[in-house]
Order: C-alpha cells, then sequence, then structure tokens
C-alpha cells in the first residue's frame, strides 16, 4: 500500500499532541508501519502547530512537505488555509470552525481572513466544517475539541470503532476517558 | 508486541533494557523526554541537574562507581558540559557512560543551528547517530557496549525529527548489570598533567582501534540496489533518502558518525559511478570522504543551513516537482506568544511602558521580545542575561544602570544565572536582575527544579531559598513583587532602577498551565463601558482582540489573571 500522509494542524495549546497519539494508535493496531511527527518547546506557546501522521507498508521520513498531504485534521480555520497547500490533489480537509485571532490581528496590523471554507472549496479541496468546540463544551470541557475531530475524522476512516475506543483508552487519562468518549461520540455523529 | 514510541521514549527504553542505573540531565528541547521516561522505571535511579555540566560529571561519577550511566541535554547544553566530557575522554569510564545530545535542525526551538559531531570529533570520543525510534533504543543499548568494551564515554546524537517522531519499538526485558567494583587508579582518573600525558596516548590509540571497528561495525550499513549512484548518509537525513530515492540508489548508512572509517567508503565508492553525501547541518561526512581522494557532490547541492526533506532531495537529484495549489491570498502569521495569563506578561508590559533595555534569557519569556511588547534587546545563551548586563552597564555607567535590567528565569537562574549574579555583586555593577520565578521550568514543558521543592519524581526536595540566596551573593536590596499587580510591579522596577547599588527583583507568580494553580474565572468586557482605547491589546494577550469594534474575551484562553482589568481606564472589564 502507497504511504497515506495526515497532517494535524492547530495552534499551539490546543491538544493536537493528543489527537496524533490517538490516530497513529489506531493506525498501529491495523498493522501499518506507522511514523507521527511532533513539535514541542517554543513553538507551542500559541503559535501554530503541526503534526504528521504517515502510515502503510513502510514509512521512510516522518515530515510531510507541500503537495504530499491526503488528509489534513485542522482545530482551527485559519490553520486550515495556511497549511492547505500541504495537500496533494484529490485532498480532503476536516477542519473545526472555531476562530482564533493570531497577535497580527489582535494587534490590528492584520485582519482575520473571510470565507475560508469557500476559498478551500474553490481550491478543490473536499472540506468537511464541523462546530468541534461547541460540540466539546456539550461534552463537558471546550478542551476536547481535539477528541470531537478524532470522531467526525473516524467515520471517514474505514476502521472498526472498537479500535478507535480502543486507543481513547490507552491515550487519555482514566480519569477524563468518560467526557472524551462522549466528545467522540458526538463527533462521529455529526456531519 | 511492538509498541509506537517517541525516539525519547525508545531512547530511555534503551537504557533500561541496558540495565542502565543513574541518570542525571537538564532539560532541553528536543531531549527533554529521554530523562522523564527513563525516571518512570523504579530501577534507574534519575534526576534534574541544575546544568549540563553538573550532569556529565554526576553521570561520570556514578560510572566511576561501576554504574552503567546516563545524561542527555540538547546541542548547547553540550556546549555546557564540554569541559567535563573533554577530559572524560581520557579518564575514560569503569561502568559505561552514554551522553545523549539533541540537535535541532531548522531550529524549531533553539538559539542556534550548531551541530554536535564537532564536539565527538573534538573530544575524540565515538559518536553513534540513530535514524528512528527502534535505533534509538539500539544505539543507546550499543552505546554502553562500546563503552565498556573501548573504555570511552559514548555521544549519541539525535536531532528533533529522530527524537520527536514515533515509530514501533520492540521491547525486551532488563537486563540487570552488575556494578563493576571501583580500584583507586590515579594514572587512569587524576589528570593531573604527567597522568593525562600517558592518557592522551591511550585516546589515540583508542580512536584507531575505534575506526578498525568502524569499517566492520554492523550499524555502519551498505544497501545494495545495483544502482550506479551511491548515497552516504545519516541519521533523519537517511530517511528522507530513503523516501525520496527509493530503490534508485544504493547507501551507505553511518549508524557510527565519528570516528569515520577509510575502506569502507572506499570499497563503496568504487561500486558507484556517482556518489552523493546527503547530510543535515554541516559537511563532516563530506569532508572525511574528500579527504580519502573520493569525489563526491553534497553541501554545493544541499547547503548546510535548515533541515532537509524527501521534496528537497527528490528535486535536487531527481528533478522531480509536486504540484501546489496555494490559498488564494496572504495569510497573517501564527507566532508563538506568552500564554494567557502568563505570569511574565505583567513585567514586559511595565518594562516596555518604561523604555527600558532588557538584557533577555532563554526560556519562554524570550517571547518577551516579539510584538506587541517587543520589551527585548539581546538574547544570547542560558545566564548570560546577567553577566551581559554587567559588562553593558559597566561600559556605560550612570546613563545605563538606571535603565536597563537583565530578566531571568528561576531555572535558567539556577542553571547558571547565580555566578553571573556573583559577579555583578562582586565586581559591583549597578544592575537590576529580574528573576522571573513562575516555579518551574516552563519552555520544555514544565520540569521540576532546585527552587520548586521537588525533584523530578515529583518527591519532596529542599527548596533552594531565592532571596537567601542572592543576599548570600552580596546583593543587599533584594525584593519580591507580583507581576499581576502592575502597580506593585512598576514601584519595585523604578525604585530598583534609581537604586545606586545592585538590586534584585523576584518577579513571584506560578506558570498559569500548571495543573495545580487554580484559574479566575474568565473576565467578560462590558461593551457599554468600553470606549475601544485598545489600550488591553497592548499587553499582547492571545485572549484579548476586537470584535465589532469592541474589545472581547475570548472565555476558552482568558484565566482571569486580571491585570487587562488593571489596564483599563474606563472599568470595563469585569
Amino acid at each position: 500500500m502507497e504511504t497515506k500522509s495526515i497532517m494535524i494542524v492547530g495552534v499551539g495549546g490546543q491538544g493536537s499532541l493528543l489527537a496524533s497519539r490517538i490516530l497513529g494508535n489506531v493506525l498501529l493496531q491495523q498493522g501499518f508501519a506507522v511514523k507521527v511527527s511532533e513539535v514541542h518547546g517554543m513553538s507551542q506557546r500559541g503559535g501554530s502547530v503541526v503534526t504528521y501522521v504517515k502510515y502503510g507498508d513502510e514509512v521512510c521520513s516522518p515530515v510531510i512537505e507541500k503537495g504530499e498531504a491526503d488528509v489534513i485534521i485542522s482545530f482551527e480555520l485559519l490553520e486550515a488555509a495556511r497549511w492547505a497547500s500541504y495537500l496533494k490533489k484529490g485532498g480532503k480537509i476536516v477542519t473545526s470552525t472555531q476562530t482564533l485571532d493570531p497577535m497580527p490581528v489582535i494587534t490590528g496590523t492584520a485582519t482575520y481572513p473571510e470565507d475560508i471554507v469557500g476559498n478551500l472549496m474553490k481550491m478543490d479541496i473536499d472540506v468537511t466544517a464541523v462546530d468541534a468546540l461547541s460540540l466539546a463544551e456539550k461534552a463537558g470541557t471546550a478542551k476536547a475539541s481535539n477528541v470531537v475531530l478524532m470522531g467526525v475524522v473516524s467515520k471517514k476512516m474505514d476502521f472498526d470503532e472498537s479500535i478507535w475506543q480502543e486507543a481513547l483508552n490507552q491515550c487519555v487519562p482514566q480519569k477524563f476517558i468518560e467526557i472524551n468518549r462522549a466528545a467522540f461520540e458526538l463527533g462521529r455523529s455529526a456531519d | 508486541m511492538k509498541k509506537l514510541m517517541l525516539g525519547n521514549e525508545a531512547f530511555a527504553r534503551g537504557l533500561y533494557e541496558a540495565g542502565c542505573r543513574f541518570a542525571s540531565s537538564y532539560p532541553g528541547t528536543p531531549s527533554t523526554e529521554i530523562t522523564e521516561a527513563v525516571a518512570k522505571y523504579d530501577e534507574v535511579y534519575a534526576e534534574w541537574a541544575p546544568n549540563e555540566k553538573v550532569a556529565v560529571e554526576a553521570a561520570l561519577g556514578a560510572c566511576f562507581a561501576g554504574a552503567r550511566a546516563f545524561a542527555a541535554m540538547k546541542h548547547v547544553g553540550l556546549n555546557v558540559a564540554a569541559d567535563p566530557l573533554y577530559t572524560a575522554a581520557y579518564t575514560g569510564v569503569n561502568g559505561g557512560l552514554v551522553i545523549a545530545v539533541a540537535d535541532d535542525p531548522g531550529m524549531h526551538s533553539s538559539q542556534n543551528e550548531q551541530d554536535s559531531r564537532h564536539h565527538a570529533i573534538a573530544s575524540k570520543v565515538p559518536m553513534l547517530e540513530p535514524s528512528d525510534s527502534q535505533e534509538c533504543k539500539d544505539f543507546a543499548m550499543l552505546g554502553y557496549e562500546i563503552s565498556e568494551t573501548f573504555d570511552t564515554p559514548v555521544l549519541v546524537r539525535t536531532a528533533t525529527r529522530v527524537a520527536h517522531s514515533q515509530s514501533a519499538v520492540e521491547q525486551m526485558p532488563r537486563t540487570e548489570k552488575e556494578l563493576v567494583p571501583y580500584v583507586k587508579n590515579p594514572g587512569k582518573y587524576v589528570m593531573m598533567p604527567s597522568n593525562a600525558k600517558g592518557r592522551h596516548v591511550f585516546v589515540e590509540e583508542r580512536m584507531q582501534k575505534l575506526v578498525a571497528y568502524a569499517e566492520t561495525a554492523a550499524i555502519n550499513k551498505v544497501e545494495n540496489n545495483g544502482s550506479e549512484i551511491g548515497v552516504i548518509t545519516c541519521g533523519a537525513a537517511y530517511q528522507y533518502a530513503k523516501e525520496a530515492l527509493g530503490s534508485k540508489v544504493n547507501y551507505l548508512k553511518l549508524g557510527m558518525t565519528n570516528p569515520l572509517p577509510n575502506q569502507l567508503f572506499l570499497d563503496f565508492a568504487a561500486q558507484c559511478k556517482t556518489l552523493y553525501v546527503i547530510e543535515e547541518l554541516d559537511g563532516i561526512l563530506e569532508q572525511h570522504v574528500k579527504a580519502l581522494g573520493i569525489a563526491c557532490k553534497g553541501k554545493e547541492i544541499f547547503g548546510c543551513i535548515g533541515e532537509l526533506n524527501q521534496v528537497i532531495i527528490a528535486e535536487k537529484l531527481l528533478g522531480t516537482k509536486l504540484e501546489v495549489t496555494e490559498y488564494p491570498s496572504q495569510l497573517p502569521v501564527r507566532p508563538p506568544v506568552m500564554c494567557a495569563g502568563c505570569p511574565h506578561r505583567g513585567v514586559f508590559y511595565t518594562l516596555a511602558k518604561h523604555h527600558i533595555t532588557v538584557s533577555g534569557d532563554i526560556g519562554c519569556y524570550t517571547l518577551g521580545a516579539a510584538k506587541p511588547l517587543e520589551s527585548m534587546d539581546w538574547t544570547i545563551c542560558m545566564g548570560s542575561s546577567v553577566s551581559c548586563l554587567h559588562g553593558f552597564n559597566k561600559v556605560l555607567g550612570k546613563q545605563s544602570q538606571n535603565k536597563t535590567v537583565a530578566v531571568i528565569g528561576d531555572s535558567t537562574f539556577m542553571h547558571s544565572g547565580m555566578t553571573s549574579l556573583v559577579n555583578v555583586a562582586y565586581n559591583a555593577s549597578d544592575s537590576t536582575v529580574i528573576i522571573l520565578d513562575n516555579s518551574i521550568t516552563g519552555m520544555t514543558g514544565h520540569q521540576q527544579n532546585p527552587t520548586t521543592g521537588k525533584n523530578l519524581k515529583g518527591d519532596p526536595a529542599a527548596a533552594v531559598d531565592l532571596e537567601a540566596l542572592c543576599k548570600a551573593i552580596g546583593i543587599k536590596r533584594v525584593r519580591v513583587a507580583d507581576p499581576y499587580k502592575l502597580a506593585e510591579m512598576e514601584q519595585a522596577v523604578l525604585e530598583e532602577l534609581a537604586a545606586d547599588e545592585p538590586s534584585v527583583i523576584i518577579s513571584r507568580r506560578p506558570c498559569a498551565l500548571l495543573k495545580h494553580v487554580k484559574h479566575n474565572a474568565p473576565m467578560k468586557v462590558n461593551s457599554d463601558k468600553c470606549k475601544s482605547c485598545k489600550m488591553c491589546l497592548k499587553l499582547g494577550c492571545p485572549a484579548i482582540s476586537m470584535k465589532n469594534g469592541k474589545a472581547c474575551i475570548d472565555h476558552t484562553q482568558c484565566v482571569g489573571c486580571g491585570i487587562c482589568a488593571e489596564l483599563c481606564k474606563f472599568q470595563a472589564i469585569e
């Protein structure tokens, strides 16, 4: 099987590491070779962050470059736009509709772009936009938007739901498991 | 069953399986998680040392005592630890000693892009370079074999994409290693000139033996795909090359990058018509190949700046170009910022307001240099804020002393700021030093340090009393201020700047991201009272923005620190 490339993008602090670990575990349990590349440190502090997940028969490079990604999972709209050029032709974006103003917008030197979803569609991208923040708050905490999005993604991948549940169990601390299960279910039944 | 592991976690697993008993490190991206992960194994004693020099010396002592010992650091940390490393190369070891050093090509979280292989060459210590998580585990274990066989410390170099990538790792049980009895041997361990002269001869002979080992070592492997093109590579670059070039070329992958073999290169080159060297950062393999009289291409194609990847390699060697569709409009950048509720914000707001020259240091607070506060004038390395300020003030005298400060975090102060403060007191510059005490090592992801009262395992530990320490150093004016109280912070800064003697302000407030820190309810803007003056935006808080002409606070980010409310002249923030 040809190597598949998934990017998880968002703003530092939104929980992309947990999402990538859940996805990585699901793929490993499916018997794929998997590489997940994270960035820690300075850029985690509210900056634009990206995690790469690649799987297939053999994965060499852990990173994904422009024109190589099959799917982008985005926790924030502007970040979906920022990384869109990394998709290959026919690629998909699953994005939260949440917006977070970056510092140039806060200080007034730039404006937050309008109609991002429309522009992405004009680029021939298959876009799924979900209000993950509201669904996460419905599950009990805004912090679970990442797991809501994994729920959305799980519907688009052909893996048994029990494998996702098992990965959730492995990656989420036990005391938060109920809230995250609820968030996952809300994401799975969205769209 | 195989488990997905970060390179760093796999490294820790290798230490565990190899029977390592002792680990001492200072946190530094991208090396930190090795020591955090190894601390989870009860069989391994693990600690955070105040700095990398202390860590390597502690690990060296542990190996003298007969244990397999370990220290980890980032690339710039090895500069700090270079002093013990270069002489540990002479003493050699008793139990095995492995030192991990993590480079950061692309500078994801670093102040420079140095190539640690230079340290291995200069210190005459063997260096191994894994290229994925399984190799991180295997090479950590092999490191101990080489260390004990050749009587040498062993460096294992990773890089961001190896340290922070997860791939599958096979786990095995731990093999306990008996302590090697310590036997007094001054000729080997007391490095005074008469003994060191003899040990230098030993070091040179050891290097020759290691070259012979490198010629046939299994980790220096040839993959012959029957091509006329050869690629010599190591570390992460091997993975990029494999992805870009697949079986179109032959590979010589170096798992050991110091010392390098000779005959292996000559034999590999003899099978190829064209030879490329693909390595990140400096052209160290390439220089060696060229010194052997072998023609090859490397840095002239790839340069020595930033990371490589499969697309760059495919473009340069195969001429392939991927189809890319750009987003139709310019997008605002999103640089990292101080978090909502960050206690450093109140300090930098105060310093920016009074146009104070700020000597900066290494930590989250380096973000004080970013817009809109832009309240930092220089940042070099750990601990340098205090010593640089001293020199700056000595030259410019009074005109400078009343409008300059140094800012340094609690952990960075313990690392190497203390000795700089001794210089301020001893050689008397009227410098003002602000210790940003947020009760944790922040940037690397919340590690304990000697001021926090807890050790690496989270158990209670002796806590350095910063006020008493600064006084003992000879600073008479030491005061504490709360950065959430802007008026208090401003008064402290202005009074200490005006003082005609050295002073220390301890800005004390725990990191807002710490789990035990209780947050207040999010602040709200009363839009009837908001006059849209944008005063609150001057704080550069990511939770505050303008929505429909009025200030608006994002409740998902705000932790209720309240400094925006202190700033609002119209009491519009509640």
